[in-house]
């Protein structure tokens, strides 16, 4: 395992609790979410629509929707410094600074009216501490430029005249361009081809890896956090129902029956499968949630105590199983702690 | 495979669109057979054209050149009133459950639609009975039967797009991305209905798509495309295991496969992008991308028979069949 070297922790969120208010409904969308980002990390955050993921994501910037997103409880830590209790100004200098994100859609992410070397050179002029010049920070576009691989020439063109996996680039030379610590990627290649999916990622591992920030992947692709993650959290309904390395979660032979299910929902390219497994029904209602588990009325497992109580972590090591499967039995086992 | 006429053949099939920068060739000299009862996956990226020969197979759009037989009777040469009776026989299923479905029309009208406008049914009370049937069949609970597309997830709107495409007890569906759109667990359950429904009714599909998994878990023979042009066709089994166009050989290795077996293993990555199928040069459009390309590539290519079904259009297998595998 790629344990050795004892890095520390940058992020840690605790007991993230999100909900969306509207006059007509609450949906709760983070239930008591906690993890945490070491640093050079990449944590995989997966999940399928309205597992929380993105709303998790939108915590740590503080960016949720101002009137109806409320964060109801908990911590982020970032650095050891609480951002829920951060005021506007220090936001302003965490954000593209220290933590930066990258959305799903480059097409909608991007300013229209403004050339991208503006785009770039944007986010260095607002965090500009080295009193960098004019000329200086047009030399450092050019930097990040061709940094992910667009010619520099390039900068004077609008956002319309590239192509998704080129906007996409641009996106994240933006992000990058301060060399945050943290960089949170929503989605990043899902708007893209295979081939060009290919070519991003293994680009922001390169930069990744020379700049040594760490970064929290949001993704419903088990391929991709095979390939890159070190961490994995496995979301559903608000709630991380199963945490561990990549290891944990692909090698372990015991998982929480969600990501059983969704393991064998997949179509696999590297295996002969007859029949797909789906999982059974539908993502709960958020404005109204069941009790117990949230899993409990799809779950082929399930117990009475599922339907009543919430289930208890279950530690085998670095993996931690939210299942009243694994509740009972070893609770307290916790073999090789780590 | 057998000697009957297949279901659907099409040849030297183009689909030409003028643009104020030149000819755009969206689908261009493309040869298929879709056997009765059996599945052919077209895959490709987008702007690959594969979506457009999905219309122009069914004649929503006209083709430029070329023959496409249905049972053997060219369509192409069909009238107004020809085609209609053929819409009957073929359907089609969108990608994007959101835009296809009329937003003012509740479910069971948008499944009696096609009912009504064929005229299979007249009588009111037969039409709410084949509406309650059919919504049976793909999974809908009768509650929804007046609900309307917003309100309901994606999944079961495709499930709506799925009755409405079966209400007339087709031959042939073209399933244009039908899964694209939905969560993995959602994706499962419609294949499998999908992949259900072909076996109880004999369906046969023409399935579009760019995910590859999804095509291989579906497909009897695949149809790689690239910029409009057929590049490889192999039954799936075959395709996936001894991919022969370099295209296709990057195409599988560009998807990210979920385990760690190839974990921190370095990949090979196809650089480049698409170029524009506006004009194409003559000769391999795939050269400009391609690690073996050479001067030969610019001449006209000519299919390669590989195997009994499988053929790949590159100058690489032109020699002696199967000499310099491109391996």
């Amino acid at each position: 395992m790629e344990e050795t070297r004892k890095s520390k922790t940058i992020l840690e969120v605790r007991n993230l609790n999100v909900v969306y208010e509207t006059d007509l409904e609450t949906v709760y969308a983070v239930n008591g979410v906690s993890f945490t980002v070491k640093e050079g990390e990449t944590l995989g955050l997966v999940g399928e629509t309205g597992a929380g993921k993105s709303t998790t994501a939108l915590s740590i910037l503080r960016l949720l929707a101002e009137n109806t997103g409320k964060i109801r409880e908990g911590s982020i830590l970032f650095d050891g410094e609480d951002i829920l209790e951060m005021d506007n100004l220090a936001l302003q200098k965490l954000r593209g600074e220290d933590i930066s994100m990258i959305f799903q859609d480059p097409m909608t992410s991007l300013n229209p009216v403004l050339t991208v070397g503006y785009q770039i050179a944007e986010v260095l002029e607002l965090h500009n501490h080295d009193h960098r010049s004019a000329k200086e920070i047009d030399q450092k576009v050019e930097e990040m430029l061709r940094l992910v691989g667009i010619p520099p020439e390039r900068k004077h063109e609008y956002p319309h005249q590239f192509s998704g996996g080129m906007k996409q680039r641009v996106v994240i030379a933006i992000a990058l361009a301060c060399e945050p610590r943290l960089l949170i990627a929503d989605e990043p290649t899902t708007a893209l081809d295979v081939t060009i999916q290919a070519q991003v990622i293994d680009m922001m591992e390169k930069l990744k890896d020379r700049l040594n920030t760490s970064m929290i992947l949001i993704t419903h692709d088990l391929g991709i956090v095979a390939e890159i993650c070190d961490q994995v959290a496995i979301m559903y309904a608000g709630e991380i129902i199963e945490r561990g390395t990549v290891y944990d979660i692909f090698e372990s032979q015991r998982h929480h029956p969600y990501t059983e299910g969704l393991f064998g929902s997949i179509p696999r390219l590297d295996d002969e499968t007859e029949r797909l497994k789906p999982i059974k029904g539908l993502m709960p209602d958020p404005t109204d949630l069941p009790k117990g588990c949230k899993f409990s009325p799809r779950c082929p497992q399930c117990m009475d105590i599922c339907r009543e109580k919430r289930p208890p972590v279950c530690r085998y090591g670095s993996h931690e199983i939210s299942c009243h499967l694994f509740g009972q039995s070893q609770e307290h086992e916790g073999r090789d702690e780590a | 495979m057998s000697e009957q006429t297949p279901l659907i053949e099409t040849r030297a099939l183009k689909k030409y669109f003028k643009t104020s920068k030149g000819v755009l060739h969206a689908v261009d000299d493309i040869n298929m057979k879709i056997e009765k009862g059996t599945t052919l996956g077209v895959v490709g990226e987008s702007g690959c054209g594969k979506s457009t020969l999905g219309r122009v197979v069914l004649g929503l759009i006209g083709a430029t050149s070329g023959e496409i037989y249905y049972k053997g009777r060219d369509t192409v040469k069909f009238s107004k009133r020809e085609m209609r009776g053929l819409r009957k026989e073929m359907q089609i299923i969108f990608q994007d459950p959101y835009a296809s479905l009329n937003p003012r029309m509740s479910v069971s009208e948008i499944i009696a639609e096609p009912l009504r406008v064929n005229g299979i049914l007249r009588n009111r009370r037969e039409i709410d009975k084949r509406v309650k049937e059919l919504m049976d069949t793909v999974g809908i609970a009768s509650r929804l039967a007046y609900a309307y597309p917003h309100e309901l997830d994606g999944g079961r709107r495709q499930r709506v797009g799925i009755a409405r495409a079966l209400s007339v007890n087709p031959e042939f569906i073209v399933c244009d991305e039908p899964v694209s759109s939905l969560d993995v667990s959602i994706q499962a359950q419609i294949l499998n209905l999908m992949m259900d429904f072909q076996k109880e009714m004999g369906l046969t599909y023409m399935f579009i798509t760019h995910d590859l998994s999804v095509v291989k878990h579906i497909s009897d023979e695949i149809m790689v495309m690239y910029l409009g042009q057929c590049v490889e066709r192999a039954p799936s089994k075959e395709l996936f295991a001894q991919p022969k166009h370099p295209y296709t050989q990057a195409l599988l290795k560009a998807v990210p496969i979920p385990s760690l077996k190839n974990r921190g293993k370095p990949r090979e990555i196809l650089p480049g992008e698409v170029t524009s199928p506006i004009d194409p040069q003559p000769g391999c459009r795939f050269a400009p991308r391609c690690k073996y390309a050479a001067e030969r590539c610019r001449d006209p290519l000519a299919f390669q028979k590989i195997s009994q079904n499988h053929f790949v259009a590159c100058k690489l297998y032109e020699q002696a069949g199967r000499e310099g595998e491109a391996q």
